[in-house]
């Protein structure tokens, strides 16, 4: 398959851009944050993303989406990352449609992929405790009670958690810390008893919430795939998740090039244009040629998710790693040669930093990935 | 099963029957790549039977017209065709810069005439080609080269001297740039000339490099006379002809030494640095680097095959080649530094069968060429600004 968009998906591109300039340019994360916004996205956004189909991209058409893959969920997300738009479209239509897609029985698919679909439901996925995403180090517990389950512990940087309608939680029914045997997805209502919700106020202004668990009582129906079998599951969904955020990371890597550059044209210092300086040129044409490269190794990721998923953790490892280094140094560069100006709140590249931090920590960073590719090849 | 599907399996079976086992195995020496020529040896009935095999079948250069002895693949095809040999570490079975320099520009620029004479002898391993373009005085300022051609009559007169002329010792002819308008604007009276090394008035003295290896010559021109139908494209427009050339050189050497074949990087290592208890290299820092080079190695790949895709969807930057000229060859010299380190004091012995000669520090050396020939990384990161983010007065 070439490494480059169909004609179909560069319509949704530029229907996907078109939406986002208009309706939520930086402006509206600004707007959120400023006014310390309770529910830190726009639910008239969300229902507009819904009726564009973008709710329900990855849901089958049979539950009233579009049934579309990783590389459309990219394709929206590298927009998302141009505008840094506030939106529950990563936890909702990319981690938790994806979780209940692979996961889900039908009467589970039934019940939330069609309000996912509409709009109407906010849903997430809970996987990281500590300080670092190890996925494998899972401590959270769920024992056997009853016809059931009852979970204790606490999940932190549940994306969107403080206004999710539901929660998708890995916990471990068996097994140790370190070990992939033993996981299992929950699905729980965060109203239930027990669940107490924090919201966490972040540095790049987006949803995220800590989320403790103390003796939530779950039915055995709320058991997503198969209990102590959830390892691959996980995996399968934080692949996707990592593959969408490294699309978010390629968007917002090239806005702050974009911006930087064209700062480079019209800046004027010791009576020229800084652009002329050959040591801001050198490094911002090695920046481009990362940003292109980071562009080419996470549709690479997408395009091998959606063909053949089993076998795309070398690939998705690639990407995330790739374009978090890349981020990292295109809203360094971003700012210091925006000088002092970059260093203002006023100015939007410190808001373009901030949300690259978080995207490397996500599902991984580069450190994490570098580790897994090295890991796989047994060296 | 779609056409392209029929294809790859035809393809594979294909190779499978015919790709001799020897030619499986990565490219270890110099005697493992064919050159073709006039004054060719195989070093290996397999080498042989490989390369005779695949000509006949116009897989030396797939994507050429058949007419040259290309195989006449679409561009799809010829995806298809690297990688079922990629899958199964197949050599390539003729390296020539007739196929990866010449031919592409001969292709866009060259006659009737000149396609049919020049292109089947590349196609079929039996002319090796050089390139003319560096000189003592115009390295990264290619054009103010001062090799000059004079008319006389029917001919060019030339005279002057080429340097980093690559295996211009082992060529049989050269595509060299010459000035023919010494009183224009220097990119203005350069004209791109085809010639016999064999001619009168030409000579080649190898230079000895660091690695102890002569892969460059000087190459000088004494009076070497040239019919003036060889010349290709316009004369003095030959800059034209030269740029386009230099695309494709530059794609060439981004890929040099990529496409790891074989054990990867970190098992390589822990041949010499050893391994822990986890059988994790017993160098973390090492180990560490490592990791990152291969998502860059990995990464990079990815990028070339998207340029070729870009460029079949005609949405490529012309440009684009020195971005990745620029990336690969900081790779690979990454890659060297890297194998060194692994190889601690082992890879440091010069003369000794135990270090094959010293074959991995001579490698070494010669991967710190990569970012001078075809252009070095500062004059490629001076295109990239220029031409793909039009930065003032780059």
């Amino acid at each position: 398959m070439p490494l480059v968009l169909t004609e179909e998906q560069s319509l949704l591109r530029d229907s996907a851009r078109g939406f986002i300039n208009e309706k939520a340019p930086i402006a509206h994360l600004r707007k959120m944050r400023d006014e310390r916004d309770a529910t830190g996205f726009s639910r008239d956004l969300w229902k507009g993303f819904a009726e564009m189909g973008f709710a329900g991209l990855l849901v089958p058409e049979s539950f009233g989406g579009s049934g579309l893959g990783a590389v459309e969920a990219g394709i929206v997300l590298e927009e998302i990352g141009r505008n840094l738009m506030p939106s529950p479209f990563l936890s909702t239509a990319v981690l938790a449609a994806s979780a209940l897609v692979r996961g889900g029985n039908a009467e589970q698919q039934a019940a939330y992929l069609p309000k996912i679909a509409d709009g109407s439901l906010i849903a997430t996925f809970a996987v990281d405790e500590g300080a670092k995403h190890k996925p494998l180090s899972i401590a959270m517990q769920a024992v056997r009670a009853g016809n059931g389950f009852k979970l204790n512990g606490a999940k932190a940087l549940v994306v969107d958690g403080h206004v999710a309608d539901l929660l998708i939680v890995a916990a471990r029914t068996s097994g140790n810390a370190g070990e992939r045997g033993g996981l299992t997805l929950f699905l729980v209502d965060p109203k239930a008893k027990g669940v107490s919700v924090e919201r966490t106020v972040m540095v790049d202004a987006h949803n995220a919430a800590r989320i403790t668990f103390d003796n939530v009582e779950v039915s055995a129906d709320a058991v997503l795939g198969e209990v102590d079998q959830g390892g691959e599951l996980l995996d399968a969904v934080l692949n996707i998740g990592r593959g969408a955020v490294a699309s978010e990371m390629v968007g917002l890597s090239e806005e702050v090039f974009n911006r930087t550059v064209t700062y480079l044209k019209e800046r004027k210092q010791f009576g020229k244009l800084i652009g002329e300086f050959q040591a801001l040129q050198h490094r911002a044409a090695t920046l481009y040629i990362d940003i292109e490269i980071s562009r080419a190794a996470t549709l690479k990721a997408l395009q091998t998710l959606d063909q053949d998923a089993a076998k795309a953790d070398h690939a998705v490892s690639v990407a995330k790693a790739h374009a978090g280094t890349t981020a990292t140094r295109a809203v360094q560069e971003g700012v210091q040669m925006h000088g002092g100006m970059g260093m203002t709140d006023q100015f939007d590249i410190g808001l373009f930093m901030k949300r690259a931090r978080v995207c490397q920590e996500l599902f991984g960073d580069d450190n994490f990935h570098a580790e897994r590719l090295a890991e796989a090849r047994q060296y | 099963m779609s056409d392209l599907d029929q294809f790859r399996s035809e393809t594979r079976a294909w190779l499978e029957a015919n790709c001799p086992p020897e030619m499986r195995k990565p490219v270890a020496t110099d005697d493992d790549v064919f050159w073709g020529g006039r004054n060719t040896k195989f070093s290996s009935e397999a080498q042989k039977v490989w390369f005779e095999r695949m000509r006949d079948k116009g897989w030396t250069v797939p994507d050429w017209p058949t007419q040259y002895g290309g195989g006449g693949l679409d561009p799809a095809e010829a995806k298809v065709l690297r990688e079922e040999m990629a899958a199964i570490n197949a050599r390539p079975p003729l390296s020539s810069f007739g196929i990866w320099m010449l031919g592409p520009a001969l292709l866009k620029y060259g006659t009737d005439a000149q396609k049919a004479e020049h292109l089947p002898k590349i196609t079929a391993g039996l002319i090796r080609w050089c390139q003319g373009y560096s000189e003592p005085n115009a390295g990264s300022d290619l054009a103010s080269l001062q090799t000059r051609a004079e008319s006389d009559g029917d001919d060019f007169v030339i005279t002057g001297q080429k340097i980093w002329t690559s295996y211009a010792n082992y060529a049989d002819w050269i595509f060299c740039l010459v000035r023919t308008d010494p009183t224009a604007k220097k990119h203005d009276g350069i004209s791109f000339i085809l010639f016999d090394m064999a001619s009168k008035g030409v000579s080649t003295k190898p230079i000895l490099l660091i690695s102890g290896k002569s892969p460059f010559c000087e190459t000088f021109f004494d009076g070497v006379r040239v019919p003036k139908s060889h010349v290709v494209g316009t004369v003095n427009r030959g800059w034209d002809v030269a740029k386009y050339l230099l695309q494709h050189e530059r794609a060439m050497i981004s890929g040099m030494g990529g496409r790891s074949a074989g054990r990867p990087l970190g098992q390589v290592a822990a041949t010499t640095v050893g391994s822990d208890a986890q059988g994790k290299l017993d160098d973390p820092i090492l180990r560490g680097e490592i990791a990152r080079f291969e998502v860059d190695e990995a990464a990079l790949a990815c990028a070339a095959e998207r340029a070729i895709d870009l460029a079949k969807a005609g949405q490529g930057h012309p440009a684009f080649s020195s971005a990745m000229k620029y990336y690969g060859t900081e790779l690979n010299k990454r890659r060297y530094e890297i194998l060194m380190s692994a190889g601690g004091i082992d890879a440091l012995e010069w003369e000794s069968p135990r270090s094959k000669e010293g074959a991995r520090a001579r490698d070494w050396l010669r991967t710190k060429a990569n970012s001078i020939e075809g252009g070095t990384s500062e004059v490629m990161l001076g295109i990239v600004a220029k031409r793909i983010l039009d930065l003032p007065g780059a």
